[in-house]
């Protein structure tokens, strides 16, 4: 006997008029992939002066592309290429065209400068609405976005999405919890736009405060901006009543929208009339055929201030080709589990942050705050994960805590092959994230 | 007969023992009892408290982890073999005493015990049975 709860709810489909290009038939979206990729190389090769250098030294000409496959002999563009051409460099129309800028957080050094003509500022919209409308979001929604406001694309990127598809847009940008949880309550928001860490905490929140999230007009979630699990969105659903979709996309790219999650929750359907997608070996850079893993390569088709031609993600997905329920003949991307850059290497061995979080949600039930902190102690790397102590799991009892911590390391070890120091600590202690998560302190290049 | 104790997570830390108790006192709640257990990292501190609803109300406003646990209070004459004759009382059972502490009651002639037991209904008969007074939480409150 199954109970009601663990069934997967029968999806409901219905459409919103802003979806019809996302049911573009296949011959005809290639056709449209194949005269744009054509045009915004012969934009990039004709602007960009690193990018025609490139392909000089390839002996490339944009007439050389004659089929989509051609894509792949173009050189790839990476991080690093943004980085060395601080800020303005890799632009391709002056200055006076360009309406907008965004930068990363730029955790490493510069940040990076990405722009976008007001033709851009319109595909972007186009492609959040699309996003929102996949989601069931439409005219007469409210839609809190918690996403932050300012240089990081997740803010406006949401925002104009939002009221492109007719909703009242509650623009409280990111942080200040109580007050986010005030606005959901009394205003009466029925979709929110966040990272999912953050809504983790809204929801811990939310129950200290004593607020059901359960009673609220509150129905769609759209996460993103940083990979997050499946069991998360099971928690997520659990202690809310909206259903939560995944959004991927990335400020070298044009900002959230790239990709964007159906009701069906089989993957995440790239807006494939503006971005052409390929999966690489990351240490080859060879393409490798659609359902293999490996490295999301991206190439805007649409975007005229800054073209990026087979940008590197550092995504590890996979292409899905199979036809979606749905019926959008977009391909598919999986989710996001991990990228090539964020794997740890601690004595030799190979650890995602993905893996850690996956054993401390395992192990506790729920997804408490962490951080893993790496440092080098008489030359050996030493890699502790501080772990916020939940209402789940604490006990008056001293040995139920030290056998919390035990268990935790015992699985971690077993799961990734080394040892790691386990350190329980008070809640709220570890920074909380209003934009992405950080959960990687490298101490290594100081001590 | 069970009196309600509250457990609060606090890192090993100089002033992380003091802040909570800092918290109550802002909010007029006072401290009966309070023992603290600890590790090399972390410590738990207990607590018994004259208005346990409005502590965890404070407390977890300002984010701790409270845990609310049932615990017995026994008032033992504060001479030798006042303890022992109370532990008598579970000798032939098998009622685990997963911690005490004590703290002095009255004018020094008299103490009490907090315990906290796996099984607190089954130590209440116990100790009923072997004549021994457990405290009511207003004997303990109002004293």
């Amino acid at each position: 006997m199954t109970s009601p709860s663990q069934e997967r709810k029968p999806i409901a489909l219905s459409y919103h008029p802003a979806s019809a290009p996302d049911f573009v038939p296949v011959p005809l979206l290639r056709k449209l992939q194949f005269d744009r990729v054509r045009a915004i190389v012969a934009h990039a090769t004709e602007r960009v002066e690193l990018f025609r250098q490139r392909m000089q030294s390839r002996k490339l000409a944009p007439d050389d592309i004659r089929t989509l496959d051609d894509v792949a002999r173009l050189p790839f563009t990476t991080k690093a290429d943004l980085r060395d051409t601080y800020p303005f460099g890799l632009f391709a129309t002056p200055l006076r065209d360009v309406v907008r800028v965004h930068a990363s957080s730029g955790t490493t050094g510069k940040p990076i400068v990405v722009a976008y003509t007001k033709q851009d500022v319109d595909v972007w919209t186009s492609v959040m609405v699309r996003s929102l409308a996949a989601c069931g979001v439409h005219e007469g929604d409210i839609v809190q976005n918690a996403y932050g406001y300012g240089l990081f694309t997740g803010g406006l990127g949401a925002h104009y999405g939002a009221e492109g598809i007719g909703a009242a847009v509650i623009p409280i940008s990111g942080g200040n919890t109580d007050r986010q949880i005030m606005v959901l309550k009394d205003f009466g928001a029925t979709a929110i736009c966040c990272t999912p860490t953050y809504f983790l905490h809204l929801i811990d929140r939310a129950a200290q405060l004593g607020v059901d999230l359960k009673s609220l007009p509150l129905r769609v979630g759209v996460f993103g901006a940083e990979p997050w699990t499946d069991s998360m969105r099971r928690h997520i659903e659990s202690a809310t009543n909206i259903q939560a979709f995944d959004i991927y996309g990335l400020s070298e790219i044009i900002g959230p929208g790239v990709a964007i999650e159906c009701p069906c929750h089989d993957g995440l359907h790239i807006f494939e009339d503006h971005f052409y997608p390929e999966i690489i070996d990351p240490e080859t850079g060879r393409v490798l055929p659609d359902g293999q893993e490996g490295e999301l390569v991206l190439t805007t088709l649409s975007k005229w201030a800054m073209p990026m031609i087979r940008y590197r993600t550092r995504d590890i997905t996979a292409l899905v080709s199979g036809a979606c329920a749905c019926g959008r003949s977009l391909r598919r991307m999986r989710r996001i589990g991990r990228r090539s850059d964020d794997m740890l290497i601690i004595r030799g061995v190979n650890v995602y942050p993905s893996q850690i979080e996956a054993v401390l949600l395992e192990v506790e039930g729920t997804l408490p705050h962490y951080q893993i902190i790496l440092t080098r102690e008489h030359g050996l790397d030493q890699i502790e994960v501080q772990v916020e102590v939940t209402a789940q799991v604490f006990s008056d009892r001293v040995g139920a805590m030290e056998a919390l911590a035990e268990r935790l390391a015992e699985t971690l070890e077993r799961v990734l092959g080394i040892r790691i120091r386990i350190t329980l600590v008070e809640p709220q202690t570890i920074q909380r994230s209003e934009g992405k998560a950080k959960r990687v302190i490298d101490k290594r290049g100081q001590t | 007969m069970k009196i309600q104790q509250l457990s609060i997570f606090a890192e090993n830390k100089p002033g992380h023992i003091a802040a909570p108790c800092r918290l109550l006192a802002e909010n007029g709640v006072d401290i009966r009892a309070l023992s603290v257990a600890d590790t090399q990292h972390f410590g738990i501190l207990r607590i018994i408290v004259s208005d346990p609803i409005r502590a965890t109300q404070v407390l977890e406003a300002a984010g701790y982890v409270v845990k609310p646990t049932e615990v017995l209070a026994v008032e033992v004459e504060d001479r030798p073999g006042g303890l022992a004759r109370i532990l008598s009382a579970f000798e032939r059972t098998t009622i685990n005493i997963e911690y005490m502490y004590a703290f002095p009651f009255g004018h020094g002639e008299r103490a009490v015990l907090i315990f906290r037991f796996d099984d607190p209904d089954g130590a209440v008969h116990a100790l009923q049975a072997a004549g021994i007074n457990v405290l009511a939480k207003n004997e303990l409150l109002t004293r």
